[in-house]
């Protein structure tokens, strides 16, 4: 879905969101409301600019609008895979990223992530995961790479792959996958507007994830293990 | 022995805490092992290539985790990711007067690729949680296989860095770059190339690592314990101020470096006059030339 249609069905209210070289903000009303929304669009990678332009967005909403929720948008096809990024130290804007949002958390504000079209590895990994919640729509597409890439780097036969993510969700991808693993709370269906709706009132900054994981039976050893060395 | 870059995972902590004074969590014994791997014919082990526990150094007590480079590049999957979780969780109970992560790792470990990505996501959490209760979390790289992906997301969520010339950080590896956007992008099998782009002196001069030093244990613990102590002297949670300063500094790098191709110019830009010199100095030599030059960015 491109951002456009999206930010109509998930604010009736209208908006006030621009897209500049990919990178996506601005605010919106739920309710009565006010939301910064903050993003990405056109599949793109993320490299040291808009990594930084997401993190400027963060503070500032931060810095000037106390509790006021946020919703990151999230449609990256990853880290942006290039030799002068990482020269600059792209781990560095990444983590910068991520430590924003979760100063954004720990000040109490609510931060909703939504996977509205791709969400691959590095850049998923400081936007929508760093969230209260994320949440994904359906038919997106969540991934580390490839099954061909896969295939490659672990020398395991694709075909064999393909076999076995029809029951291991941890090769596939998918949002079904990252559900029953707890990495996403849900797939909104229906009214999308309604689903935001509820998304906040039900956000807890609390990292809910591995309980969920093994509730839902897609991450039978994070909780446990975790639980046997903290308890 | 006292070589960082060729000591396992255990050995590094045996050295870093004293022979018998590292207490470990989940030992071998315990069989933790990964339910993924076993389907793809890979091999697993006991501990699932990490190492955690307690330790005491100057009379307090460190939580630490050593992530082992020998098992699948110290890749991070269900378990082991579990285990750092649980550390930084038990960290918020008990609270140790720090905790050390010696980071060797390619990231998240491709045969568990989405239990991994979800696995890094939580240490970054739980880590800065750790932070959020006042406890200082200082990472060390060293070890051969460096620190990539997801896990060189989570160093840079530590109040600081050490490491050694050898040790390497950075996010994709220059074979990843290098399968995707071509060799005339990354040549990974230019060494010298990729030890200036992701080496140790190369991250300290842009401010993204707090201490250099030679590869030997002992000189990464007394950096360790100098970084732990001075963390203490500034906030250890995360601020504002301190974000925004952060904010600042990073764009400042993109500002004056972003047209650079090759580090050498960073470094000559950073004032260091002779940066082929560079490779080959030993960290202390290193170090006092970076002190007298106006080098680093911050």
């Amino acid at each position: 879905m491109d951002w456009q249609t999206l930010a109509t069905q998930l604010f009736p209210q209208g908006h006030q969101i621009t897209a500049s070289d990919s990178f996506l903000s601005g605010t919106a009303m739920v309710g009565d409301t006010t939301v910064a929304v903050i993003g990405t669009t056109d599949h793109t990678p993320i490299g040291v600019e808009i990594a930084l332009a997401q993190a400027r967005a963060v503070l500032a909403t931060v810095r000037d609008f106390p509790q006021r929720p946020i919703l990151i948008l999230v449609d990256t096809q990853g880290q942006r895979l290039r030799h002068r990024d990482e020269m600059l130290g792209i781990n560095s804007y990444m983590a910068h990223l991520g430590k924003c949002i979760a100063l954004a958390r720990q000040s109490g504000h609510r931060v909703i992530g939504l996977v509205y079209d791709q969400a691959l590895s590095g850049g998923f990994i400081t936007s929508g995961l760093m969230a209260d919640d994320c949440y994904a729509l359906p038919g997106t597409t969540i991934r580390v790479m490839g099954l061909p890439a896969m295939a490659r780097i672990t020398k395991v036969p694709e075909e064999r792959l393909i076999e076995l993510a029809k029951d291991n969700p941890v090769f596939a991808p998918g949002p079904e996958n990252y559900v029953r693993m707890g990495g996403l709370q849900a797939i909104w269906q229906g009214d999308l507007s309604l689903r935001l709706v509820e998304a906040l009132a039900a956000a807890d900054p609390l990292d809910r994830r591995s309980t969920l994981g093994l509730e839902r039976g897609g991450r039978k050893m994070a909780r446990p293990v975790s639980d046997a060395v903290a308890s | 022995m006292n070589s960082y870059l060729e000591s396992t995972a255990r050995e590094r902590l045996a050295l870093l805490f004293g022979p018998d004074n590292f207490a470990e969590w989940l030992p071998p014994a315990a069989r933790f092992v990964s339910p993924h791997l076993a389907q793809l014919d890979a091999p697993t082990a006991f501990d699932d290539g990490v190492v955690i526990g307690r330790g005491v150094l100057d009379e307090k007590q460190f939580f630490a985790a050593a992530q082992e480079g020998g098992f699948m590049g110290g890749a991070v999957g269900e378990v082991h990711g579990a285990k750092l979780v649980g550390l930084l969780r038990r960290a918020l109970v008990e609270r140790p007067h720090a905790v050390l992560l010696l980071l060797e790792t390619g990231g998240v470990r491709l045969h568990e690729a989405n239990a991994g990505l979800i696995a890094v996501s939580e240490v970054m959490r739980a880590l800065l949680d750790v932070r959020a209760a006042g406890i200082a979390v200082v990472v060390l790289v060293g070890g051969s296989n460096g620190c990539f992906g997801g896990m060189g997301i989570v160093a840079r969520c530590a109040n600081a860095i050490v490491m050694s010339e050898q040790g390497r950080l950075a996010m994709s590896g220059p074979e990843v770059i290098e399968t995707a956007s071509g060799v005339e992008e990354f040549d990974s099998r230019d060494r010298g190339l990729v030890w200036r782009t992701t080496g140790g002196k190369h991250r300290y001069l842009l401010g993204d690592c707090d201490r250099l030093v030679d590869d030997s244990i002992d000189a990464f613990r007394s950096a360790a314990l100098e970084l732990v102590a001075a963390a203490y002297d500034k906030t250890i949670p995360l601020t504002l101020a301190a974000l925004e300063a952060e904010q600042h500094m990073l764009q400042d790098r993109i500002d004056r470096f972003g047209m650079q191709t090759e580090p050498m110019a960073i470094w000559r830009q950073l004032g260091i006059a002779d940066p082929q010199a560079i490779a080959m100095l030993e960290a202390d030599d290193f170090m006092a030339l970076v002190s007298t030059s106006t080098a680093r960015s911050h």
